[in-house]
C-alpha cells in the first residue's frame, strides 16, 4: 500500500483505513431495562384487554396489582412474607456460615480436603427437595425441617466457592507474609481471608438464589404461611392474579437480596480495581 | 551481620539445578547475582532467606543482626507483593503488627520509612491507585520498616519501565549512601547489576555454578548512567554470559 510509486504522485488511490476495532466492551445503559420492562407490561395489559391473550392464560397486570394492594391492605402480605423472610435468613445464614467455615478448612488443610471434597461432591448433585420428607422426620414438620433444607442447599455451593477462592489467593502474597515472619494466624486472617473475599461473594450470590428456590419448595410441601404456600394455594384454586402476585413477591425478594449483597460487596471489595 | 553460603546444591527430582555454590555476603555491601534465565538465581535467593531449602549445603549467619532488627532477612519482590486491600500505611503496618508494634511506635516507624522513600503524601492510597514505581517504593518502605540486616531483592525493577527503573536505581543508591545496607540483588539486567553491585556474581546456566565474581571498586554514588568504565564491565560480563544465555534460550525451546 505504501509503495513509493503510489505515494509520490499524491492523489491516486487514497483510502482512509477502515475502522475495525470496538465492541466487546459492555457499557452500562441504565434506561433500557426499565423501558423494556414497561413495554412488556403495556403489551401484556393491552393484549389481555383486547382479548388477544386469553385471561385464562394470563391475568390483567392491573388485576395483579389490585390483588397486591389487597394483600397489603389486609395485612396478609406480612403474614406470608415475614415467615418466609425469617426462614430464608435463618436457613441461609446457617448454610452459608457453615459452608464458608468448611470451605476455608478445606482450603487450608490437605487432610480436610482429602476427606471432605469427595463428601461434598457426593452431596452437591442431590436435589435437596428430595430430602425434605427425610428432614420432616428428623426435624419435625415445623420450622426445623425448612431451616435444614435451605441450610443444606446453600451449604454445598458455598463450600465449593470458598475453597476455590482460598486456592486462588495469590501465593506470592502468602510467601511475602512468610518472608516477614508473620504468624500462621496472621497469614490466614490478614492475607488468605481478605484475598478469598471476591470468590466468597460470588459464591454467596449463587447460594442465596438457591436459598430462595428451596424456601419456596419447602413452603409448598408443608407450610400454612409463607410465599410458597400462598402461591401453591392460589395455583390449586386457579387464582392467576394471586399466583402472579406471589411470583412477583419472590422476584422482588430475589432482586432485593442481590441488591443488598451488591452494596455489602461494594463496601468490602472497595480495593478492587 | 555477614552471610555465608556453603556448598549449596539443589535438585528437583533427577534434575540438577544448582551445584556447589560457595559465596560470602559481607555486611554493608550489595552483591548482585546475574545469570541466564533458569539458572536458579531466584531460587538461590529463596534459599538465603529461608523460604526454600536446598538439597544440600547451608546458609550461615556470621555475627548478630543489629539490635532492633525485626526481620533480619527481608525480601523485596519483583511483583511488589502488596496487599491490594490495604492502603500504603496498612501494608507497612502489616509487617509491624506481628511484632507487637502498634499505636505511636508503629506510627513513628511508618512516618519515617514513608519519608525516606518520598511517599509521605500517599499514606492513604490503595495499591491500585499507584504506578508500578510507586508500588515498588512502598515495598521498599515496608522492607525498611522492619530494619533488615540484609535486603534480598528479587529482580525488584524488572516489572518497571526503563525510565522508572532509572529513577528507582538513583533512589536505591541514595538510600544505600545513607544507610549502608547489605543486599543481595538478583537481576537479569546487566546494567542494574553494574550500577548497584559492589560485587557481581555470574552464575552459569543449569546446573547453576559460580562462573565468575567481579568486583567494582568505584563507589556507588559516583557511578553514572553511560559511565565508560561501567560499560566496559558490562561488556565483559556479557561476553561471559552470551553463550550461556543463548544455550539457556535453546534449552527452554526444547524443554
Amino acid at each position: 500500500m505504501l509503495s513509493p510509486d503510489t505515494t509520490q504522485n499524491g492523489g491516486t488511490d487514497q483510502r482512509t483505513v477502515r475502522f475495525r476495532g470496538g465492541g466487546f466492551a459492555p457499557k452500562s445503559i441504565l434506561w433500557i431495562g426499565p423501558v423494556l420492562f414497561a413495554v412488556i407490561l403495556v403489551v401484556w395489559e393491552v393484549g389481555t384487554r383486547l382479548g388477544l391473550i386469553s385471561t385464562l392464560t394470563l391475568p390483567h397486570p392491573t388485576d395483579v396489582l389490585g390483588t397486591f394492594a389487597d394483600l397489603w391492605r389486609t395485612g396478609l402480605l406480612w403474614e406470608h412474607l415475614l415467615p418466609s423472610i425469617s426462614r430464608f435468613l435463618v436457613g441461609s445464614a446457617m448454610g452459608c456460615t457453615a459452608g464458608i467455615a468448611i470451605g476455608i478448612l478445606i482450603g487450608l488443610f490437605s487432610h480436610v480436603r482429602a476427606g471432605l471434597v469427595p463428601v461434598v461432591a457426593a452431596i452437591f448433585p442431590i436435589p435437596k427437595i428430595a430430602l425434605l420428607p427425610l428432614f420432616i422426620i428428623w426435624f419435625g414438620i415445623g420450622e426445623g425441617s425448612k431451616y435444614a433444607l435451605i441450610a443444606l442447599g446453600t451449604f454445598t455451593p458455598m463450600v465449593v466457592a470458598t475453597y476455590g477462592a482460598v486456592d486462588n489467593v495469590d501465593r506470592t502474597l502468602i510467601r511475602m507474609g512468610q518472608s516477614f515472619s508473620l504468624s500462621w494466624a496472621s497469614i490466614v486472617w490478614k492475607i488468605v481471608l481478605p484475598g478469598a473475599m471476591p470468590g466468597i461473594f460470588s459464591g454467596l450470590r449463587v447460594s442465596l438464589a438457591i436459598g430462595i428456590i428451596l424456601l419456596v419448595a419447602a413452603e409448598m410441601l408443608g407450610a400454612r404461611h409463607g410465599v410458597g404456600a400462598y402461591i401453591l394455594e392460589a395455583g390449586s384454586l386457579y387464582d392467576l392474579e394471586r399466583l402472579f402476585a406471589g411470583v412477583i413477591i419472590l422476584s422482588v425478594l430475589g432482586v432485593t437480596v442481590s441488591f443488598l449483597l451488591g452494596q455489602v460487596e461494594r463496601r468490602v471489595l472497595k480495593w478492587r480495581a | 551481620m555477614d552471610l555465608l553460603l556453603q556448598n549449596i546444591s539443589h535438585h528437583y527430582g533427577a534434575l540438577e539445578v544448582m551445584r556447589d555454590i560457595n559465596l560470602e555476603i559481607p555486611a554493608g555491601r550489595i552483591v548482585s547475582i546475574i545469570g541466564p534465565s533458569g539458572c536458579g538465581k531466584s531460587t538461590l535467593l529463596r534459599f538465603i532467606g529461608g523460604l526454600e531449602r536446598p538439597t544440600s549445603g547451608q546458609i550461615v549467619q556470621v555475627g548478630e543482626p543489629p539490635a532492633g532488627s525485626l526481620n533480619p532477612l527481608t525480601y523485596v519482590f519483583q511483583d511488589f507483593a502488596l496487599l491490594p486491600w490495604r492502603t500504603v500505611e496498612g501494608n507497612i503496618s502489616l509487617v509491624l503488627e506481628d511484632h507487637g508494634l502498634n499505636g505511636a511506635k508503629s506510627e513513628n516507624i511508618i512516618a519515617d520509612v514513608l519519608a525516606r522513600t518520598k511517599l509521605s503524601d500517599f499514606r492513604k492510597a490503595l495499591p491500585k491507585q499507584l504506578s508500578g514505581g510507586m508500588k515498588q517504593r512502598v515495598a521498599i518502605a515496608r522492607a525498611l520498616a522492619v530494619n533488615p540486616a540484609v535486603m534480598l531483592m528479587d529482580e525488584p525493577l524488572s516489572a518497571l519501565d526503563s525510565q522508572t527503573r532509572e529513577l528507582l536505581m538513583d533512589d536505591l543508591i541514595a538510600l544505600w549512601a545513607r544507610e549502608r545496607f547489605t543486599a543481595v540483588y538478583v537481576t537479569h539486567n546487566l546494567q542494574e547489576a553494574v550500577r548497584l553491585g559492589h560485587v557481581i556474581v555470574v552464575l552459569s546456566r543449569r546446573p547453576g555454578t559460580i562462573r565468575e565474581i567481579v568486583e567494582i571498586d568505584r563507589p556507588l554514588d559516583e557511578r553514572q548512567m553511560g559511565d565508560a568504565d561501567l560499560e566496559k564491565v558490562q561488556k565483559q560480563l556479557w561476553t561471559l554470559m552470551r553463550e550461556e544465555a543463548a544455550a539457556a534460550d535453546q534449552e527452554l525451546i526444547h524443554a
